[in-house]
């Protein structure tokens, strides 16, 4: 070391980062909204627990606007291919993520299992997420829209409990509404004061797959999605968001 | 468990921070987490435990500082009470999030060699 002036030594700095954590998967969840973008395709984020009838209202999805919406879909799971197999028996191309244990879908596993997967000709691309109440709420997927289907006998205070993930919801569908004559206990007004304690712009739709109660009020709500991004679309070039499309 | 995702990302951007820098050696992160982060602050703990050895932050402290949820009228600037739905109850007009988000890497103490 040197004796005059201490160089060579080690000395212990602070240094300012100030960085988002999750910020590689922000920058390919970037990317994957300019390819969502640059293909006119309306992508979303379906979430909700194991069993809260995410698959189910792809399949009700499909058989009532399956002629007039190109619908695809990619479905994670932890070890199967089951509701891969079902959206595609139901007329809707998909494809299934397989994450072995990981609890979520990040916006890098997207991003490469749609390298596989054209998604030109997609009007709405459903991104259905691993069910889980917790970690998918983090990781932004490139997607246009946060939709979070929570069944009516997983309780009312689900929002509550979850707050990040109802925090991000742009849309909660109340699934299996069509099970509420046997559960007098439940209210669907519960549900929406709970979301209104977490969301500031509670949406709450009351859905069923079975008897199609709701179906027409959540395609309204995706056909004004879509005629929104079809509206940045046919803006002037420079008044759009900034596309900066590399590999 | 996407808590050990998050430690992997973290330890990341310490390792391209700390050779950015030529650093030798990390003493201690500082991270932020929000209340509403979606992050648990004792799993976060848990998780760095078991993934920072063998890393540049084998011997580094992680100090978590728990940043609460607060929301507020963007307009109005009126704070919302905890637990209240969240509507300004002067203008009605929809909350904004002031903090309590955030999952972000603040500084980190490093060991450099004096030039």
């Amino acid at each position: 070391m040197c004796e005059d002036c201490g160089c060579g030594d080690a000395e212990v700095v602070p240094v300012e980062v100030q960085q988002r954590i999750l910020v590689q998967n922000d920058r390919v969840a970037q990317h994957n909204r300019e390819h969502f973008f640059e293909r006119g395709v309306l992508a979303l984020n379906l979430m909700g627990s194991p069993g809260s009838g995410k698959t189910a209202l792809l399949e009700a999805t499909a058989r009532l606007a399956g002629s007039r919406l190109r619908l695809g879909a990619v479905s994670g799971d932890l070890a199967t291919d089951h509701d891969g197999a079902r959206l595609r028996k139901a007329g809707i191309p998909a494809l299934t993520i397989t994450t072995g244990t990981a609890c979520h879908l990040d916006a890098r596993l997207v991003h490469d299992a749609l390298h596989d997967f054209p998604i030109d000709g997609f009007d709405v691309f459903v991104i259905e997420n691993v069910g889980n109440l917790v970690c998918p709420a983090i990781y932004d997927l490139g997607q246009a829209a946060n939709v979070v289907a929570l069944s009516v006998t997983e309780g009312e205070d689900k929002p509550l409990k979850y707050p990040a993930m109802f925090r991000a919801a742009d849309l909660v569908l109340l699934t299996k509404v069509d099970l509420l004559p046997a559960l007098p206990e439940v209210r669907i007004e519960a549900f929406a004061e709970a979301l209104a304690r977490v969301n500031p712009v509670p949406r709450i739709l009351p859905v069923s797959s079975r008897t199609m109660e709701g179906m027409s009020q959540w395609l309204a709500w995706l056909d004004a999605l879509r005629a929104a991004s079809r509206a940045v679309e046919s803006r002037p070039l420079e008044s759009r968001p900034v596309v900066t499309h590399a590999h | 468990m996407h808590e050990y995702s998050i430690v992997q990302a973290l330890i990341g951007l310490v390792e391209a921070e700390a050779h950015k820098r030529n650093a030798t050696a990390v003493h201690t992160l500082r991270v932020g987490l929000g209340e509403l982060s979606g992050v648990e602050p004792s799993l976060l703990a848990t998780a760095y435990e078991t993934f920072r050895e063998c890393t540049i932050c084998a011997g580094a402290n992680l100090d978590l500082r728990a940043i609460p949820a607060q929301w507020a009228c963007p307009r109005c600037k009126l704070p919302i009470v905890r637990g209240a739905p969240l509507q300004c109850t002067n203008c009605g007009g929809p909350a904004r999030l002031v903090h309590g988000d955030e999952l972000v890497l603040e500084s980190i103490e490093m060991e450099v060699t004096k030039r």
